[in-house]
């Protein structure tokens, strides 16, 4: 059983890592800022999501592993409002100084 | 599985290394408001990963603090940047 | 060995921002820098194995300071422009640079020369921690072996916000500081001002009650608390009360005064000022805490907007 769970942890923590560098790497090849915070608000929430899944069968209680699930929760609420904000601030300054 | 969370941990950090390199190098604010999210996105990530490791499940208290207010941060400079070049309506 | 990827490239990751935050000439940017850089030093210290630290330094760092610096910058920005005229020269900079890096030099020699292993009184603390009934080594240092300190740490900060408001302008005395409440319209910040602080606030509150056992505290709850009252005011969704509202001062000081009624009684129950008697110590300690929650939120909060800006009625 706790082969199964030390497996799924590795799975889980690697596919994480992928979406990381995936993410990174689309912030380094796109062009505009709207992509890259694209790359980086999507790719990076989507492998702390696989990271917490990951981490949460090493949790020794139960409320710690919830406390990865509120975390990643929190983050995926944070990400997206701070995104479209970050956006709205990029167009404004734009439009002022073409 | 101790060694391998914190080697993962590590590799996380050299990513987000290497998008702060990025967002550096761009004069917009709002690139530079990126990396204050991706440092939010990357760090609780590691604080993640450590919690699992011999670090202690302590660490995750910091990752759920961090993750509160990632976006207080953006929030904090996306109003300032409104106020910077003169006032105009948000949209 | 693992370790060596996650220390390097965080010792790589804070000197890079730390020359940054330095070198940028944009103010908006050096604080963008300055932000990045508190996160990754929170990091660092969850690394070294001080979750305390992690929690403050995470709290504060993306919390609190940021909007402090922030504010500060947009004050200063017509005067900047002034100042940008009259840069000093080449010499002054070298000269500077040179004084920045012989202190530099200074303190990473006395940190080397101290003797290995350092001087450290954990031991002496673990054995008495027990008395203290709490089970969090920090909590206990703070709150009693040298409460006194907290204490004074407490009143600081109080009269940090004192002085703030001694900055308004007579006609305002009395008045609402922030900027005038805008209608709050939908959107994204809105969204998150609805959503964040009831989970917020509950978290400031979990971080001041397990801060009696496990990292955490009075200090870091009350910054989150702060966090989340700042994040409805920046949306708009309340407006900054009038600093003369006596409710307002009640809970600035309800923690530098439970303490101080705390340290005291000690004279009367206990052995002296600021011990606890025996058997009632962590009653005490939480008491002191929750107090301090309330009162660290309020003025944190009060000395990032700054000192009133427009009429109590608008």
């Amino acid at each position: 059983m706790s082969l199964a769970l030390d497996i799924f942890t590795v799975v889980m923590v690697v596919a994480g890592l992928f979406f990381f560098y995936a993410g990174s790497i689309g912030m380094l090849r796109f062009p505009t800022v709207e992509s890259r915070l694209h790359a980086l608000t999507k790719a990076d929430n989507l492998s702390v999501g696989f990271i917490a899944l990951g981490v949460m069968p090493q949790m020794a209680e139960a409320t710690d592993a919830l406390k990865l699930l509120l975390a990643w929760a929190l983050i995926l609420f944070s990400s997206a409002a701070a995104s479209q904000l970050i956006a709205i601030a990029a167009r404004r300054n734009r439009r002022r100084d073409p | 599985m101790d060694s391998f969370l914190r080697i993962a941990a590590g590799l996380v950090m050299i990513a987000v290394g290497m998008g702060l390199a990025r967002i550096f190098r761009g004069s917009q604010d709002a690139d530079r408001m990126m990396a204050v999210q991706l440092l939010g996105t990357g760090g609780i990530a590691v604080l993640m990963l450590l919690a699992g490791s011999k670090t202690g499940a302590a660490a995750i208290d910091v990752a759920v603090t961090l993750a509160l207010l990632a976006a207080f941060a953006t929030v904090a400079f996306v109003k300032s940047s409104q106020t910077r070049g003169g006032k105009e309506p948000e949209e | 060995m693992s370790d060596v990827v996650l220390h390097g490239g965080l010792i790589l990751l804070i000197l890079s921002l730390a020359v940054m935050t330095v070198v940028t000439r944009d103010t908006f940017a050096a604080i963008t820098a300055f932000v990045v850089y508190g996160m990754l030093l929170g990091l660092a210290w969850v690394a070294l194995g001080s979750i305390d630290v992690a929690l403050t330094e995470a709290a504060l760092g993306s919390g609190i300071t940021g909007a402090l610096l922030l504010r500060a910058a947009v004050c200063l920005r017509d005067k900047e422009a002034a100042a940008e005229v009259r840069r000093p020269g080449r010499a002054a900079h070298r000269v500077s640079g040179l004084v920045c890096a012989a202190i530099a030099a200074g303190l990473a020699a006395m940190v080397l020369m101290l003797p290995d292993p350092a001087p450290s009184l954990a031991p002496a603390v673990m054995e008495s921690l027990p008395a203290t009934q709490v089970k969090n080594p920090v909590t206990g240092v703070l709150l009693a072996f040298r409460a006194w300190d907290t204490f004074l740490e407490t009143v600081v900060l109080v009269l940090a916000l004192v002085a703030v408001w001694g900055m308004t302008p007579d006609a305002l005395w009395g008045g609402r500081p922030g900027e005038l409440r805008q209608h709050a319209h939908d959107g994204p910040l809105v969204f998150l001002a609805r959503v964040l602080p009831p989970v917020g606030v509950m978290l400031g509150i979990y971080l001041f009650w397990i801060g009696a056992d496990e990292p955490g505290g009075k200090f870091q709850g009350g910054t989150i608390l702060a966090a989340m009252w700042m994040l409805t005011l920046l949306a708009g969704l309340t407006d900054a009360p009038p600093v003369s509202r006596r409710w307002l001062r009640a809970a600035m000081v309800a923690g530098p005064a439970t303490f101080l009624l705390a340290g005291l009684s000690g004279v009367v129950f206990a052995s002296g000022l600021f011990a606890y008697p025996p058997g009632f110590a962590k009653p005490v300690i939480l008491l002191i805490e929750a107090a301090s929650t309330v009162s660290i939120g309020v003025t944190l909060c009060l000395l990032a907007i700054g000192p009133p800006s427009r009429p109590a009625n608008r």
